[in-house]
């Protein structure tokens, strides 16, 4: 999969209430959780991103609440995918769980300016900036989670381990 | 032989059945306790039903839920969610299902009710279950899908965590308490300081710590990025279990020669009363430096501090003494019991005496829900854990954290302040 969009460049410590604010916790729609994406630190946000944009950000993306919503709002703003110096661990797991492409790359992000265009290979972690031409490469995820992700994410592993208990009793 | 291991690597160790772990393995653990609350269970229970194959939970009798957020329903949307938690609690037949009058914040209610105990393993649809690792338990806070793929295998999947070990030195001062420790451990090593990775609290000061300030150290661990915060277990936990009556659980101790990340020492001598000031919890002042800030809302409880000793200290402060007149002082027990016990103690009276709201529990304002929403250039002090951009409500508002020593204080004062700037109460 080869996401290609403009890169929407944020600081460091983005956290769940800033792309997501708990007044809007009571969603689950994406689409209407889309619509406040990032509301409070970006209010231009929702209006200048065009579907398939990405996010590029500093450390600790993702900090805070456990809120699934804020993957979710994200996507349902039409984010293809986030590049961050590191991300927040529950919102990483969230990521996956749902969908959201994440990749760390600190060199990336040092690399990419506010409204350049990227691509990114999300099967080989290959990010191009094709305004200034430079590569990164993001750092590979640990062979469990690229198994899981391949695999068709966390459900489907689950179903694989009602499986496998099922034929243990059996 | 087994390697030596932390405290959280020996937990993690016996219920992955394997001899030991290390830092980096990605491990599948059994859980003991898998909780949610309005917001994370919807969300939840709609992944659930996706499973092929899991119509039934693996266990209702290792599953919580607790409504807390939003409730006492706050509006139609949150109505909606509630019930769908409730009709599915009835469904799957999950007995430690709290209703609101029965319950209230879901890290204050599972202790109290000996749900959680030493060396089990606790996930949570909510940040804030690192809680629990006050009793010396591994917790740690998870998304809806994870919630959901643990209610059908009773299992999950992690990276172990490297353990960083707090010691705490020396000895407390005067209005110093539990807040005021782990906002200067954040202040010290920043918001990501220990991402992906274990605190271990430890040294004298914390030995003499109550439950309830371990609870609140242990809660404001993820506000550090950690993935859980823990506390050894003594005689002080032991007594905790007793008394709210938790059996069976299993003592684990960190071995003398673990392999610790790092080691970080804090002189409790020279903490005085803590303020977080906006927009991160890492961004600590003493209180006497704040004194020009003006307040106009004070909310005292949550997860983080509505425990029965955290109202004795905001009672302690505001007896014989009256709110100012600028300020709004909310305070909200953090369950049914705590708030019950306030009224015992003659509590409730002082705070209605002072000029205080006396709110049933829920977690309301913190999460800018309802129950005391900021608008626009108004600024609370607050026993909460997130001063994030616009938490309370407002984009333009403001949250300043610390304990409930300062935020009773500066409740009174009308700026921020610490207990020792006030005058003399009023005697009774």
């Amino acid at each position: 999969m080869i996401l290609k969009g403009t890169a929407h460049k944020y600081g460091k410590n983005v956290d769940t209430d800033v792309i997501i604010p708990g007044r809007y916790c009571n969603l689950i729609d994406p689409v209407e959780l889309g619509k406040h994406a990032l509301e409070d630190l970006d209010a231009g946000f929702v209006k200048k991103a065009k579907p398939g944009d990405l996010i590029v950000a500093d450390t600790n993306f993702g900090c805070g609440s456990s809120r699934e919503v804020a993957a979710v709002a994200l996507k349902g703003a039409g984010v293809a995918g986030v590049v961050a110096k590191s991300f927040a661990r529950i919102f990483y797991r969230n990521c996956i769980n749902t969908g959201l492409p994440i990749f760390e790359c600190p060199d990336g992000v040092d690399g990419i300016n506010d409204g350049d265009t990227i691509t990114v290979d999300a099967a080989n972690g290959l990010i191009r900036n094709e305004t200034t031409g430079k590569e990164f490469r993001a750092t590979q995820f640990p062979k469990f989670m690229q198994d899981l992700i391949a695999g068709g994410g966390l459900l489907a592993y689950v179903e694989k381990r009602l499986q496998e208990k099922a034929a243990q009793r059996a | 032989m087994a390697r030596a291991m932390t405290l959280t690597e020996k937990i993690l160790a016996a219920h992955a059945g394997r001899a030991d772990v290390s830092p980096g393995d990605i491990i599948s653990i059994e859980l003991d306790l898998v909780m949610a609350n309005e917001l994370s269970a919807a969300v939840a229970i709609t992944e659930f039903r996706k499973i092929k194959g899991a119509t039934k939970v693996w266990d209702p009798d290792k599953i919580a839920l607790v409504p807390s957020h939003f409730t006492p329903n706050k509006d139609i949307a949150t109505a909606t969610l509630s019930k769908m938690m409730r009709d599915f609690a009835e469904e799957q037949r999950i007995k430690n299902y709290f209703e609101v009058g029965r319950g209230g914040i879901e890290h204050v209610v599972l202790p109290e009710n000996g749900m959680v105990g030493p060396g089990e393993t606790i996930i949570g649809g909510d940040s804030h279950t690192t809680t629990y690792g006050g009793l010396g338990a591994f917790a740690t806070g998870v998304g809806s899908t994870d919630i959901a793929a643990a209610w059908a295998i009773g299992e999950m999947w992690l990276r172990v965590p490297p353990t960083t070990k707090i010691i705490y030195e020396g000895s407390l001062r005067p209005y110093v308490a539990a807040k005021d420790l782990i906002l200067a451990t954040i202040g010290r090593i920043g918001v990501d300081g220990a991402i992906y990775g274990a605190l271990e609290f430890t040294g004298p000061v914390v030995k003499e710590l109550p439950i309830s300030g371990r609870f609140t150290m242990a809660n404001m661990s993820i506000e550090a990025g950690a993935k859980n915060g823990i506390f050894p277990v003594d005689a002080t936990t032991e007594a905790y279990c007793a008394a709210v009556g938790k059996k069976n659980y299993t003592v684990y101790h960190a071995d003398k020669d673990a392999a610790y990340a790092g080691e970080v020492v804090i002189d409790c001598t020279q903490i005085e009363p803590q303020v977080a000031i906006p927009w991160l919890p890492e961004n600590t002042k003493n209180a006497s430096q704040l004194n020009d800030i003006e307040v106009h809302q004070a909310v005292i409880g949550t997860c983080t501090n509505g425990r029965i000793e955290d109202m004795r200290q905001a009672a302690e402060i505001l007896k014989g003494r009256k709110v100012h007149p600028r300020v709004r002082a909310i305070v909200i027990p953090g369950s049914q019991k705590v708030y019950l016990q306030c009224i015992k103690e003659g509590l409730t009276e002082i705070f209605i005496e002072a000029g205080c709201v006396v709110s049933t529990p829920t977690c309301g304002p913190c999460v800018g829900g309802h129950m005391g929403v900021l608008t626009e250039g108004e600024r609370c002090i607050s026993t909460t854990n997130r001063n994030f951009r616009g938490r309370m409500g407002h984009v333009k508002s403001e949250v300043y954290l610390t304990g409930p020593y300062v935020a009773a204080a500066s409740a009174v004062a009308g700026h921020i302040a610490g207990p020792e700037q006030l005058g003399k109460p009023v005697a009774a």
